[in-house]
């Protein structure tokens, strides 16, 4: 028994130490699986991804036909297609510039003003949607934004109806109830999405040494002016960060705007429309490769205005 | 040193400050005068830190008044406050250049970029930092951070300069040069200085007068001599150096203690104790350390009471009595080197 544990403990320690001396195998060893599951299943999917968008569909028979060539992508550029890019663009944007203004207030008020009590409690209470079915909070909303739902009741009872119909009344975003229109839409991106801009703000303020704070103050700075000099500048890579989840995801996602909303496509939509009964892979795929294209402009440009500059 | 009839530069009237029930500052009172370099000085938790920051702004007294340039500035939040902070962390803006960080509080101010430019090379000139505008603050050693904290706290003239622990981050030989050039900026600026400190070397060597802080409450207040020689109290006496507290009976005086300097004591062999003038304390020599300058001896005393005496390295006194070691010794001082501590 003795001598059987010291001989276990004598090859492991054989291991031990011929794995110190050399640090380029463990780190191979340690490496291997995340780069197998990465490199093969990740990037090739992507990869793959990436050249079928160059293929076409032959217009007679349906049949891809596999030879590079830009005439997918000359489809993608229609202008019925544009429509959808365009769209879904927009609709990221929005969300995305809202995200922050509702995450950056209220990840301030979590970071520096709750108690620790609250805190969690806050914490918690931004975290908890994610615990839960994603289809089921987005049906929830539908039943809230409904012709007769929550929100209109809520507004009949405190007489602020008028409000609601001269909303649906706007051109473009109105429609013929919330749960119909892109306000609609927008509203239930902004709350599904939300978390992901407020965990990064959150981690980027609580990162900020609380004297720097106080050195503000001490040098003059009203609350106002410590928060445009001093806060802003050093969370900025938190905003960006939050930014890029929401503007990915929204440009990304085909279940909200299918339930919420008027008929018209959003790329994910499009690219699920395309690959399903239309067949038509190369298309589904150009449509793909769309977001990840904006995405590296977005990249590029949050880049060049210095959002990571004080990472 | 307050004139007579001067308003102070910052007063505090029986300011207490409690933290549940915990009672951080009891009850202090003390006024600084204009131009003054004032310490305070106390192991941690003592309540010298909470006075800085209630004369800052970032606290505020549970009862009492605090008062700057004679004006009662209750609960003024810092930015309303004429009163400058260098952190101990110096707490320099991570994102801005070393002109920025020095610029800002003229640039919260309005002051046109051009002239607070200048300004701000200007100040950094005075801190012997000229040519380090365009740097990030994290290019720089700890020494010129707090350098650059010290310009941007001085920037804009205020009448008062608080320093929490400024020396604190720097080593010893940085910290040397340092003390002496803040004396000498403070002289040149007249600014009232109040800083914070747990060092005695650095309380003595640069205030004017130092407050002893201890449980809250301020031991004793005085000139750096005042403390160092005569001392209020046992906690003043072994936190301010070192010293022997000796109970009157030893030495066959009244029922008083008394606080004895190590190194105002001899150490001579038994032998020839009775031609030495002096009070003597006969013991056991048992350790000597060695200080760089000066060994330090722990006896025994006869008593059982343990004792230090501290002689210059290299003197023949200290050859003979490290040559003593484990021997008996006997002590040897002046009554006129006892002083009487409040009991």
């Amino acid at each position: 028994m003795t001598a059987k544990a010291t001989a276990a403990t004598g090859s492991l320690r054989r291991i031990a130490t011929f794995s110190y001396s050399r640090p380029g195998f463990v780190l191979l060893l340690l490496l291997l699986p995340p780069m197998l599951w990465l490199g093969v299943i990740y990037l090739g999917s992507l990869f793959a991804l990436f050249a079928q968008s160059f293929f076409h569909i032959d217009e007679f028979s349906g049949v891809i036909v596999r030879e590079v060539g830009l005439s997918t992508y000359e489809e993608l550029f229609t202008p019925a297609n544009m429509d959808i890019l365009l769209r879904s663009m927009t609709m990221a944007a929005f969300v995305t510039v809202a995200a922050a203004f509702v995450s950056v207030p209220l990840a301030l008020y979590i970071a520096l003003y709750a108690g620790p009590r609250l805190k969690a409690v806050l914490y918690a209470a931004v975290l908890l949607p994610l615990w839960s079915s994603y289809l089921v909070r987005v049906y929830a909303w539908k039943l809230i934004l409904a012709k007769e739902g929550i929100v209109s009741w809520a507004a009949g009872s405190v007489g602020a109806q008028g409000a609601i119909d001269w909303a649906l009344n706007l051109p473009v975003v109105g429609g013929p109830s919330l749960s119909t229109s892109y306000i609609g839409t927008f509203v239930v991106f902004l709350y599904i999405w939300l978390p992901y801009a407020i965990l990064p703000v959150h981690a980027a303020l609580e990162r900020v040494p609380r004297t720097l704070l106080d050195a503000a103050a001490d040098l003059g700075a009203r609350p106002g002016a410590a928060f445009r000099h001093v806060i802003v500048p050093l969370i900025v890579p938190g905003i960006a960060a939050g930014s890029i989840f929401t503007f990915s995801l929204t440009l990304g996602d085909y279940i909200i705007p299918g339930i919420i909303g008027p008929p018209p496509l959003f790329i994910g939509q499009a690219v699920l429309a395309h690959q399903g009964a239309a067949g038509n892979l190369p298309l589904a795929a150009a449509f793909s490769v769309a977001p990840l294209a904006i995405l590296a402009v977005y990249l590029f440009v949050a880049r060049r205005l210095g959002a990571f500059d004080a990472l | 040193m307050t004139g007579e009839g001067a308003v102070p530069a910052v007063e505090l009237r029986s300011v207490t400050r409690r933290f549940g029930a915990v009672i951080a500052l009891d009850g202090i009172s003390f006024a600084v005068g204009g131009g003054e370099f004032f310490g305070m000085l106390g192991p941690s938790g003592s309540g010298k830190t909470t006075c800085l920051r209630m004369i800052a702004g970032f606290d505020v007294p549970s009862t009492g008044e605090v008062l700057i340039a004679g004006r009662s500035v209750g609960d003024l939040p810092p930015y309303e406050r004429d009163a400058h902070t260098v952190f101990q962390d110096y707490a320099l803006f991570p994102h801005m250049s070393v002109a920025d960080n020095v610029a800002f509080p003229l640039m919260i101010a309005k002051v046109p970029q051009a002239q607070r430019h200048a300004r701000a090379e200007e100040t950094l000139e005075r801190v012997k930092l000229a040519g380090f505008g365009k740097r990030k603050p994290s290019e720089l050693s700890g020494g010129q951070r707090q350098r650059v904290a010290l310009a941007r706290a001085l920037i804009d003239q205020p009448s008062v300069l608080l320093l929490d622990e400024p020396l604190g981050a720097l080593d010893l030989k940085l910290r040397e040069d340092m003390q002496r050039e803040l004396k000498e900026l403070q002289r040149s600026l007249g600014i009232t200085f109040i800083f914070v400190t747990h060092d005695q070397g650095e309380a003595l060597g640069m205030s004017d007068r130092v407050a002893v802080f201890n449980q809250g409450r301020i031991e004793q207040l005085g000139t750096p001599d005042d403390i160092y020689d005569r001392p209020a109290s046992e906690f003043v006496a072994t936190f301010v150096g070192s010293a022997n507290v000796i109970d009157g009976a030893l030495i066959g005086a009244a029922p008083q203690r008394f606080a004895l300097r190590p190194e105002r004591v001899r150490l001579v062999a038994p032998g020839v104790a009775q031609l030495v003038p002096g009070i003597k304390l006969s013991g056991m020599l048992r350790d000597a350390q060695h200080l760089g300058a000066d060994t330090r001896f722990s006896l025994a005393l006869d008593g059982g009471q343990a004792f230090h005496a501290t002689l210059r390295h290299g003197d023949e006194e200290e050859i003979a009595a490290r040559g003593r070691l484990g021997q008996a010794i006997v002590a040897v001082f002046d009554r006129g080197d006892l002083k009487p501590l409040a009991s």
